[in-house]
């Protein structure tokens, strides 16, 4: 079963998440900040990562550029979730190294069009 | 929810004017629909609503009922695995048989235009890659509604997000307000017109492709044959119907195959059209 790591420091949306990830069989690990992020990754590198871009300790697209540099971190799926919508914005994660980019509010239909734009299902 | 008698009027009416199925099922959502429309011409319900168009003689109110209720269900690049044959085997032996002369390609049943401008994005990424395709798209659908939507280029946030890979929103559209709207280059690509499949659509000329993916669905088994043979009637020889993934062909089609979602007159069909 491929891996998931939800960071988000909204525990709801973690909750939505997981939910409708685990009905697209993934397996998924939590965290509430960039930091925990990484440190989930530097225990082991999920395959996929749903990312939130404001989030206290550590933003999404710091934790991003950190992961790029780790080894093997360039392998991870990375889906951005974020309320930021400005194509500047998004244009800044995907040269961050993001493959997708989601704009909150989302629903089940919209998370799996992304997982499948990343080429993840 | 429509009483059954409401049901059977407005499931006749838009049977004859759109060739659409309304069935049992739909009936708690048709009403549901139908509550905007109705507070908009005035009526406090939508069975005064309905009362008052079997007593009006010009029908208008049935066409505006009819138009509510147009099936708008579509995303961008619906079916992806479509558009990637559509990329990169039908558009380029249609461009290699038309030569010199612009390949025309049809989007019946366009809806609000997501299929119509996903053609246009990848023609747009072909010239972006180098090549010249000279093609021209023309997308219909009986809703005015629809069409108007379609022709503003704008969409939500959550349609721009159902289908369309993030590189393509930023490539080829921008922010308008708390919509997307689609660039001008791409929405002059695609002409949008009215027209109803239940009649011939000799007056649009020929095409080397079509896309009717999902249409046939929303008509009984003999109005989905009819309305394929009208569009068979203006495909060019070696052109290619597309459906929609999972879709059959209609019971009594003759002189066609269907693989992968693309139809094709067979060798002798080709030749006697």
């Amino acid at each position: 079963m491929r891996r998931c790591l939800v960071v988000d420091d909204s525990r709801v949306i973690r909750k939505v998440a997981r939910r409708i990830l685990e009905d697209m069989r993934f397996e998924i690990e939590e965290a509430g900040d960039g930091l925990e992020a990484l440190q989930a990754c530097r225990r082991q590198m999920p395959d996929a990562i749903l990312l939130d871009w404001t989030m206290p300790v550590m933003s999404g697209i710091d934790f991003l550029k950190q992961l790029r540099k780790e080894p093997g971190g360039d392998k991870p799926t990375v889906v951005f979730c974020t309320t930021e919508n400005d194509v500047e914005r998004i244009a800044e994660a995907l040269k961050a190294g993001a493959d997708e980019y989601m704009m909150k509010p989302f629903d089940g239909d919209i998370l799996h069009s992304k997982f499948a734009e990343a080429g993840l299902i | 929810m429509l009483t059954e008698a409401e049901f059977v009027l407005i499931a006749r009416e838009v049977k004859a004017r759109t060739g659409a199925l309304i069935t049992r099922e739909m009936s708690a959502s048709a009403a549901v629909r139908l509550q905007p429309l109705a507070r908009r011409e005035g009526y406090a319900s939508v069975s005064e609503m309905i009362a008052s168009a079997r007593i009006k003689p010009d029908g208008a109110l049935w066409n505006a009922i009819a138009d509510n209720l147009a099936q708008s269900e579509t995303r961008f690049f619906r079916d992806r695995a479509q558009f990637e044959q559509l990329r990169a085997k039908l558009l380029p032996e249609a461009l290699a048989r038309r030569g010199h002369e612009r390949a025309r390609i049809w989007c019946a049943g366009c809806s609000t235009g997501q299929e119509a401008y996903s053609v246009a994005m990848i023609l747009e990424d072909m010239r972006n890659e180098g090549l010249n395709p000279a093609a021209e798209i023309l997308a219909s659908d009986l809703s005015e509604r629809l069409l108007d939507k379609a022709r503003s280029g704008l969409y939500t946030q959550f349609e721009v997000q159902r289908g369309l890979p993030i590189r393509k929103l930023i490539a080829h559209f921008e922010k308008a307000g708390d919509l997307w709207r689609i660039s001008d280059r791409l929405r002059a690509a695609v002409k949008f017109e009215r027209h109803n499949l239940l009649h011939h659509p000799g007056q649009l000329g020929q095409f080397d492709i079509v896309l009717l993916a999902h249409v046939l669905i929303s008509f009984d088994q003999p109005t989905r044959l009819a309305v394929l043979e009208r569009v068979l009637d203006v495909l060019a020889p070696e052109g290619v119907v597309l459906l929609g993934a999972g879709e059959t062909l209609p019971e009594g089609c003759e002189g066609l195959t269907l693989e992968n979602g693309v139809v094709r007159r067979t060798g002798a069909a080709r030749a006697a059209a």
